[in-house]
């Protein structure tokens, strides 16, 4: 598609900035959220926030499903590892705290821990390796979970397994709205989750809670649309849903998609690191499937994980409470290289993609 | 983590695509939960096809923005 790079074409970016000014409120605060870790790197590293007028301020929600997996998950894949199971997972989790340990920290002391680039990969070393016990820790949200639910639904060798951490985003989506001194006047929902899930997930927002609400791309100049999509309804105090997106977003979502995850999952209440349980915000393979829950295939007992150590705010950024840099912790003692919080491990965390950008402007 | 490329379908079988990237990276992917056909752009998230993607739609976004744009210059 030739047109593509006009999705980022500066000067159109500088036209839409224009027009945000001219329908952003005078005075008073705005504060729009993202749950997404990839639009909260689309606005970082295009310096989105530079352009919009100071009382317009964008925050990053729950958008990062690998700093929402509680330690006492990752605790459950070491415990795996430990036991001599082979451990498979997207690079992200490697690093990311379990209540004592990481996988990257079982590694090194002898586990087998492989990163994989698609699921198939890890379903492929399963067939040539029948004598070892493969898990695949499956973390993501809506985007991935039709992913683990088609291989689940597909022709899988015995000695695979999965350690399934997915999540939801509209129920955390409306937990933040329940959050008394958070202020959020409009929702960029997340694009891709959307691709698969479609408009109707997000109803709620608009109708209960008024809301206005857009589904956005990831290109810098879709971020600013939707910026200017919500100060617009802002503006005349409408809630509507919106669909910035859609070059990808259909209204139904993607149909196979769906029936995959309804044919593979139940929605279970689950925890979020920093955030607590959260009623149908997890998914859990059905019992038809229980051969291939590693929880169940193995006896895994739940526990009580350890999701924040001392001093680390994560809790607070991943809500949208604090800004990276108000943690006195952030690029002292939690830095890329030795990061003390989940948001400071995955290259989606929100305070990570901060750390990023102020190495590269420094640089 | 929610990340997705787009990528040009190249040749078909089954439920496995060879798929162009760009700049000549060519992969294959999982194309089980899409409706795809050769010669579409599809939207490629850990090695499987989540969405293809709408020219038409596309199109229209870019189009969506002019008007803004038009709007601006008032």
């Amino acid at each position: 598609m030739a047109e593509s790079m006009r999705f980022r074409n500066p000067e159109i970016a500088q036209n839409i900035a224009e027009k945000i000014r001219s329908v952003a409120p005078k005075k008073s605060q705005v504060k729009i959220c993202h749950v997404c870790g990839t639009h909260e790197w689309t606005i970082t590293h295009f310096g989105l926030r530079s352009l919009l007028p100071e009382n317009v301020e964008v925050i990053a929600g729950p958008g990062c499903p690998v700093c929402i997996v509680p330690a006492a998950e990752i605790d459950e894949a070491v415990l795996l590892a430990k036991q001599g199971k082979v451990i498979t997972c997207f690079g992200d989790l490697l690093r990311v705290p379990g209540s004592e340990s990481s996988l990257l920290e079982a590694k090194a002391a002898g586990a087998d821990v492989r990163i994989v680039y698609a699921l198939s990969d890890a379903v492929e070393m399963a067939r040539k390796e029948l004598d070892k016990e493969f898990v695949f820790h499956a973390v993501g949200f809506e985007t991935t979970a039709p992913i683990t639910a088609v291989e689940a639904l597909g022709d899988l060798p015995k000695n695979f397994s999965f350690l399934v951490s997915h999540r939801l985003i509209p129920p955390a989506m409306e937990l933040l709205l329940g959050i008394e001194d958070l202020q959020i006047d409009g929702f960029i929902a997340p694009g891709h989750v959307s691709a698969i899930i479609g408009l109707k997930p997000y109803e709620l927002f608009t109708k209960i809670y008024r809301m206005p609400t857009v589904v956005a791309g990831f290109e810098p100049n879709d971020v600013l649309m939707a910026v200017y999509m919500i100060l617009k309804q802002h503006s005349t105090s409408e809630a509507e849903l919106e669909n910035e997106y859609s070059r990808v977003v259909k209204p139904e979502g993607n149909k196979k998609a769906i029936e995959a995850m309804r044919k593979a999952f139940r929605v279970t209440s689950g925890s979020w690191r920093g955030i607590g349980k959260l009623d149908d915000s997890a998914l859990t393979l059905k019992d038809s499937l229980a051969e291939y829950d590693a929880r169940k295939k193995f006896e895994l007992k739940p526990s009580e994980g350890k999701d924040i150590h001392t001093g680390c705010q994560c809790h607070q950024v991943i809500v949208g409470k604090i800004k990276p840099n108000q943690c006195s912790m952030f690029l002292t003692a939690c830095t890329q290289e030795k990061p003390v919080g989940a948001c400071m491990v995955s290259s989606e965390g929100t305070c990570r993609v901060w750390a990023k950008n102020v190495a590269a402007n420094s640089n | 983590m929610c990340l997705a490329i787009p990528a040009k379908i190249m040749s078909l079988q089954g439920d496995k695509a060879q798929v162009n990237f760009g700049q000549g990276v060519l992969r294959e992917v999982n194309v089980s939960l899409v409706e795809a056909k050769l010669g579409d752009y599809v939207l490629v998230h850990a090695g499987y096809a989540i969405q293809v993607l709408e020219e038409k739609e596309a199109l229209e976004t870019l189009s969506l923005w002019n008007d803004v744009l038009a709007q601006a210059g008032e």
